[in-house]
Order: C-alpha cells, then sequence, then structure tokens
C-alpha cells in the first residue's frame, strides 16, 4: 500500500519521502497532525515493535553467553558493509545484513577453538570500523546518508523494508524458541551440555548468524553504535527483576518493544532523531529495573529472622 | 558390589585403551572392566589424564588406540544411559533458572522444539528434586544457591532417567563436610540400590573410601588398578611414581606422603607433619 498516495499527501511528499517528512514533522504539533503523522510512519512503528520483540527474547541469551560486546562488534563492522554497498551503488540495508553475518560467522569461526569470543572480537572492531570510515570517505553522496547508518535512519523503512525486517525478525524469534532448551543448557553449562549430545559448536555457530541477522535488522532502527539499546538492555533490564525464564523472555520483549515504540511516537513530535529517545527509555527502564531489585534485597534481609546475640 | 553383579555382564569395558596427545602419553594399554553397582574410584595427580578418561566414556574424546564400551556399545556422546557431573562451577548470579529448571536442563535440554513442560516431565523434575533433598529451594533462582546447593543439583541432572553408568568429575570439590557426604551418599545409593556403576574422579579419597569398590591410579603414563588395599600402598605408589611414596593410614584416613611429586596431598602432609 502507498502511504502517501492513501493520506492525500502532496506529490511532493511521495517522491522525496525523507525531505517531506522531515518537513511534516517540524510543522506537526497538533494532536490531528500527529495522528496523520503516525500513520505515515507506521512501517516504522511497526518494525520497532518486532524488533523489539525479537531484541528481548535475544538479549536473554546474549546476557547468558555474555556477549554484549560481541554485539556492539558486530554492529561496527555492518556498517563497513553497510558504507561499501552505498559506495557500490547497491542497497545499504543488504549491506549491513552481509557486513553482520560475515562478522558474526568470522568471530565465531575465530572463536571456536579457544572461547575467548571478546579478544576475537576487539581485534575485529577496529578493523571492520575503519574499512567504514574508509568507504564512506570514498562515498561522493549526501552526508546525511552516511550519519544515518551509525545513528539509526528508520522513519524512511518503506513497505518492502518493513516486510523484510519483520519477516527476518519472526524467523529469528521462531528459530530461538526452537532451539530454546539446548541454546539455554550450552549456555548455561557447556560441559553437561555437550555430554547430553548437544552439538555446541553447530548450536555456537547458529547462535552467531542469527545474531548477526538480529544485529543488521536492529542496525536499521537505533543505528550501528547504538544497537545494544535494543539487543542487550531490555534483556538486562529484565534479568534485574526475575530469574523465570518464561517471566525474563516477556518482560524484556515488554521493555523492548516499549522502548522502541515509544521513541518512535516522541520523535515525531519533534526534530530530534528517534535513537536518543530510544536508548533513553531502555536505560531508564534498566534503571527502574535495578532499583526493584535493590529494594526488593533489602526488603529480604529486613525480613530475615535476626541474629540471635550469643549468651554470654 | 553384590555376588549377583559381579556375573553380570560389564557395564564399561576398555580393551587396550590409550590416549597421546602427540607425543605425550597420557595413559596407555588400559584394560577395564565395570560392572552393574560397583564404585570406581579414579585418582592421579593433575594432568595424569583423569578427567580425560571421563571424556572417553563421555564419548567426547577418541582413544587414540583400543576400544570402549558401554552396555556393549561403543561409546558415543548423548547416551541417556550415562549421567553426568561435570566439574563444580558456580553458575552466575543472573542466571534466569529457578532450580527445578536447571534439573529439567537435565531431563530435556538436549531437545529442541517449542519448549513446553509436560506433567510427566514436571513430576519427574520434581521426583529428583526430592532424591538430592533440594526440595526447600526448588523455586530459588540457582544464581543465589551455595556451591552445596548447585551441586545437588547437578546431582540431580545426572540421576534424570536412572542412569546405567554415572561419570563424576571432582563432584565433592570445594563442598564443606556436610554436603561432601550427602552428595557422596547419593551417588553410593544410586550404586547399590539401583546397580549403576559409579566412576568418580576425585582428588581425595578418603570421603568416600567407604564407598570404593576398586581404585584406578593414574601417573607417569601408567596406571594401577585394584582395591583400596591393593593400590594405596606405599611400594605400590612408589613404583607407579618412581619415587619414594609413603601411604599412611591415620584414623581410618588414608594419607599420601609425597615430597617431590606434585601431589593433592600435600595438604594432609602437611597437617599429619605438623601433628607429628
Amino acid at each position: 500500500m502507498n502511504l502517501a498516495a492513501s493520506l492525500n499527501l502532496p506529490a511532493s511528499l511521495a517522491e522525496s519521502p525523507p525531505l517531506a517528512l522531515v518537513e511534516r514533522i517540524r510543522s506537526s504539533y497538533t494532536l490531528e497532525g500527529y495522528w496523520d503523522l503516525f500513520q505515515l510512519v507506521q512501517n516504522s512503528v511497526i518494525t520497532a515493535a518486532v524488533l523489539g520483540l525479537m531484541g528481548g527474547i535475544f538479549g536473554v541469551f546474549i546476557a547468558l553467553r555474555r556477549a554484549g560486546l560481541v554485539v556492539h562488534g558486530i554492529a561496527e563492522i555492518s556498517f563497513a558493509g553497510a558504507a561499501l554497498f552505498l559506495l557500490l551503488g547497491l542497497n545499504v540495508v543488504a549491506g549491513s545484513a552481509v557486513g553482520a553475518v560475515a562478522a558474526a560467522v568470522l568471530i565465531g569461526v575465530l572463536s571456536l577453538r579457544d572461547r575467548e569470543v571478546s579478544a576475537v572480537t576487539a581485534v575485529l572492531m577496529p578493523f571492520g570500523m575503519g574499512l567504514g570510515i574508509l568507504f564512506l570517505h570514498l562515498y561522493q553522496g549526501r552526508s546525511a546518508n552516511q550519519f544515518g547508518l551509525l545513528t539509526g535512519q528508520i522513519v524512511g523503512v518503506d513497505d518492502i523494508q518493513t516486510r523484510t525486517l519483520v519477516t527476518v525478525a519472526v524467523i529469528i524469534s521462531v528459530v530461538l524458541v526452537l532451539l530454546w532448551r539446548p541454546l539455554l543448557f550450552a549456555s548455561v553449562d557447556p560441559e553437561l551440555a555437550a555430554a547430553r549430545g548437544v552439538n555446541t559448536s553447530v548450536l555456537s555457530m547458529i547462535f552467531m548468524v542469527l545474531m548477526g541477522l538480529a544485529v543488521a535488522m536492529s542496525v536499521q532502527v537505533v543505528g550501528a553504535l547504538l544497537v545494544l539499546s535494543l539487543l542487550v538492555v531490555p534483556a538486562a533490564a529484565a534479568l534485574k527483576v526475575s530469574h523465570r525464564p518464561l517471566t525474563v523472555v516477556l518482560l524484556a520483549m515488554g521493555f523492548g518493544v516499549f522502548s522502541a515504540v515509544a521513541g518512535i511516537m516522541i520523535a515525531i513530535t519533534g526534530t530530534i532523531p528517534i535513537s536518543p529517545y530510544i536508548t533513553t527509555i531502555s536505560f531508564l527502564i534498566y534503571l527502574g529495573c535495578l532499583l526493584v531489585a535493590r529494594r526488593r534485597r533489602r526488603v529480604s534481609i529486613r525480613k530475615a529472622p535476626p541474629v540471635i546475640p550469643a549468651a554470654s | 558390589m553384590t555376588e549377583h553383579s559381579r556375573h553380570a555382564a560389564p557395564v564399561i569395558r576398555l580393551r587396550q585403551a590409550g590416549i597421546s596427545f602427540g607425543r605425550r602419553t597420557l595413559w596407555e594399554n588400559l584394560d577395564l572392566e565395570v560392572h552393574p553397582g560397583e564404585f570406581l574410584a579414579v585418582l592421579g595427580p593433575n594432568g595424569s589424564g583423569k578427567s580425560t578418561f571421563l571424556k572417553v566414556l563421555l564419548g567426547l574424546q577418541d582413544l587414540s588406540t583400543g576400544t570402549a564400551e558401554i552396555l556393549g556399545e561403543p561409546v558415543r556422546r548423548g547416551s541417556s544411559r550415562v549421567g553426568y557431573i561435570p566439574q563444580q562451577q558456580s553458575l552466575p548470579a543472573e542466571t534466569p533458572l529457578r532450580a527445578r529448571d536447571l534439573v529439567a536442563l537435565g531431563l530435556n535440554g538436549h531437545r529442541w522444539g517449542i519448549p513446553w513442560k509436560s506433567a510427566r516431565t514436571r513430576a519427574a523434575v520434581e521426583e529428583l528434586l526430592q532424591r538430592v533433598g533440594a526440595e526447600a529451594y526448588a523455586d530459588q533462582p540457582v544464581g543465589v544457591l551455595s556451591g552445596g546447593e548447585q551441586q545437588r543439583l547437578r546431582a540431580a541432572q545426572a540421576l534424570a532417567g536412572n542412569p546405567d553408568v554415572l561419570l563424576c568429575d571432582e563432584p565433592l570439590h570445594s563442598l564443606d563436610l556436610q554436603h561432601q557426604q550427602a552428595i557422596a551418599e547419593l551417588l553410593t545409593t544410586q550404586a547399590s540400590q539401583r546397580e549403576a556403576a559409579v566412576v568418580f574422579v576425585t582428588h581425595e579419597i578418603n570421603p568416600i573410601i567407604e564407598a570404593v569398590d576398586r581404585v584406578v591410579y593414574f601417573a607417569r603414563g601408567q596406571y594401577r588398578i585394584g582395591t583400596v588395599s591393593e593400590v594405596m600402598r606405599s611400594e605400590v605408589l612408589s613404583e607407579l611414581y618412581d619415587a619414594p611414596v609413603d601411604v599412611v593410614e591415620h584414623k581410618g584416613r588414608l594419607i599420601v606422603l609425597a615430597d617431590h611429586v606434585e601431589h593433592h596431598h600435600e595438604h594432609d602432609a602437611d597437617t599429619i607433619r605438623e601433628a607429628l
């Protein structure tokens, strides 16, 4: 469905959506205008919501495997892929996906033997970033595109992109649910899992490919530099307040969706880009969960029976 | 071990088994049969190949020479007839699992598909929690449990499905005396009442000395097999280490005194020297 046409927007707007959108975002502060605008960005909202859901499930495993740095590394390297495709005049989304999956597989293969995942990541990360900067330097196009790769650009998502992003995010989530038990087992107790017949190496590689795809998807919403806010922070927050597997996943998904969607909905009222809103909201959620956890601990200490002094 | 089980077919059978990494031979020409209900202690200094011995039985490490069979079939990873307690590692505080979830992983953690717990699984988990005496903290997050409590859960995971072989890698390591006794008792029960063969890798034979039927002692690429009184002797260990080793019995405890051999009983040796 062509949104611009369906909303009876001026032809110029349909021709160059990004510019027209910015214009429209600037001039919209009334409620009526807001809902028009909201409909206009509904692709982005759907995408963000689905990515938030995926990030919630994924984040649980990232936390278990202590792979936060790996996520960041893959995101930075995905930026190199996107920059290369931009330079070659190809699809930037495809470029970041190719970069992210390649980086994830490379990290997976290099760290399979010695399990020094974060060391391998730390070595590859600056190299990828350097390549990205090189490609961007060689690119002669508009600089706005360049910045979007790093900090997010979701407002411009069209129907096809939405469909792609949503499809991939759903596939990742479904695979994660189906692999839930062995992946959990291998993450919590790799030795026992291997002994019980879980092929931990194959599982690690599948996980890395999924991670590459998940990062590539999330880069579209918050940009390469801020991917952690969608993939890591919601689950980290959920883990502070619950230890039940299902509760953690549901909470993390809820936090992810909330920060992504609320971020967009606030962002369209002004001119500030979406990512600061998303990162701030997810950070505030984390802070809230931290406080809840602290408070609970204090209460449980107070409830504990007092130590009876030994009779002298 | 009962008379009956002595005549039963061996649960574990190794023939001319050997492991070498490059030029280094951990052990070789190992012939060993372990019968149902038998409790086998695996001893030796660090790096002598005790854990590798378990890895072979788990199907995680190929033999360089010879064959290894469990229940008449070549060893393979993931056999449901084999229970395993890996070396103790404490779980991070934020692990999103309750005690019962961890035990459930021992039952069906290797299966993929929608992670839905059937009534049967729930009942099996409940029974395992009872057997290891962990009902009191069944709903506690695993990350806040003590090392001993976590180790009970690992025992429950290993006992899932009543395995015919129980492989334990230092299961008592870093546990306090009370938990050591409890875990040792659990494993002994599995051997005596459920006719499981228990292979128990350890630094320290004393906590389990009552239960042990036979000992395999690895050192310097060689091994000795026999009952405790056959293997844990000064002349046998001196020959094995090719250095003077004294085995002293003190109030039912065995103390191995070896000055220049990098050895785990050093601590005991120190205590005894101080006592003397």
